[in-house]
């Protein structure tokens, strides 16, 4: 669910409202921090539970209607860990994508992640030894957990972001393995499962849409898409687009300074 | 035999999606000031992308032959339609692949 995910005053909100709960947790400090840790992590990754597990069920899926079984599923959900650019890649891997036209696509399918990765500098900054998996992890639905608020008493911060970030990637890797198990034994009729990819960029740019009243980039990124598919066809209008895209963001910040 | 050119694939996607992640941490840990041109970018670039990501999905579609789209574009409107509605975000993606594969199943 790669939901442009930012740290809205409504998450906020949702951590105060937990307040109860969290005076609980310092009652019952008897089986130790660590385990207070585990509980607390468990409870906020179940609102990610059941998107990673639907959407990565969908992911695994696709991918075995295209003929790539469940090592294919586990291998992808390990290692690239990005819901989006795995549907992506399923169709970079089954249309005959060069190397060099996946690492583009990747680039800016992902771009986002730099932003992530720049306002979590600060506050993974004395998170060893997890800082490399917590920082390979940070995927959208992570990072709407880890970056706003602060834990309650008594539990381990860093402990907290590594078991929150291991426990989504399990619900996604599980997904996965489920949507590919599935749809091999189940032996369903397949045809038009590939508009779930359409369905699920569909939905984040609407959410994205409506969360700013500045259209400007949204409108720019579809309107260079199609010119330059009606220009250079559907084989080969990606990277034109991507340039287009770049070039007329880079533009528009130029003209108006006011826009950062 | 493993499919070597989908694993070279698989393998250029990680990378890059792991570069995109480490880079921030490699070069700004150290409190180097960030360049205004990078955190613009990777503020604005989501919308574009996710726009062209939409057309890329429904590159193949012709409006004058075959089923002229019709099935893209019905249930396009029902994914939109459903998530301005309900803003569930798996039930609208559920229910506009489940409408989408019933129209070329069995309409179309």
């Amino acid at each position: 669910m790669a939901v442009q995910t930012v740290c809205t005053n409504e998450m906020i909100d949702l951590r105060e409202r937990d307040g109860d709960e969290q005076e609980q947790f310092r009652d019952n400090n008897i089986d130790g921090r660590t385990d207070m840790t585990v509980r607390y992590a468990w409870k906020q990754s179940i609102p990610v539970m059941a998107g990673y597990i639907v959407l990565g069920m969908g992911f695994g899926m696709l991918l075995g209607a295209k003929g790539y079984g469940v090592f294919w599923a586990i291998a992808m959900s390990v290692f690239i860990y990005a819901g989006s650019m795995q549907y992506v890649a399923i169709d970079l891997i089954t249309g005959g994508a060069s190397l060099i036209s996946a690492a583009l696509m990747t680039l800016m399918v992902n771009a986002r992640h730099l932003f992530y990765g720049i306002s979590m500098v600060e506050r993974y900054k004395d998170t060893k030894p997890y800082k490399p998996y917590l920082i390979f992890a940070l995927t959208d639905e992570t990072y709407s957990l880890v970056c706003s608020g602060d834990v309650p008493d008594g539990v381990e911060e860093k402990k907290y972001f590594f078991l929150v970030s291991l426990f989504n990637q399990f619900y996604w890797v599980l997904g996965s393995v489920m949507g590919s198990v599935l749809g091999s034994v189940l032996n369903i009729n397949t045809d038009g499962i590939d508009f779930s990819m359409t369905a699920l960029f569909l939905v984040v740019f609407t959410e994205q849409w409506r969360s700013t009243r500045d259209h400007r980039s949204a409108i720019a990124g579809v309107a260079a898409s199609v010119i330059c598919l009606l220009v250079f066809g559907p084989s080969a209008f990606l990277i034109p687009s991507m340039i287009s895209i770049t070039v007329i963001l880079t533009a528009m910040r130029g003209k108006r300074k006011d826009y950062r | 035999m493993i499919d070597l050119r989908a694993a070279a694939l698989i393998a250029v996607c990680a990378g890059v999606t792991m570069l995109l992640r480490f880079l921030p941490f490699m070069i700004f840990g150290g409190k180097k000031e960030i360049p205004g041109y990078i955190t613009y970018l990777s503020g604005v670039l989501p919308y574009a992308i996710m726009g062209m990501l939409v057309v890329y999905c429904l590159k193949n579609v012709n409006l004058f032959a075959g089923n002229h789209g019709i099935p893209e574009l019905l249930a396009s409107a029902v994914v939109v339609g459903l998530h301005v509605w309900k803003r569930n975000t798996l039930l609208s993606i559920a229910a506009g692949t489940v409408f989408y594969m019933f129209l070329v199943q069995t309409v179309f």
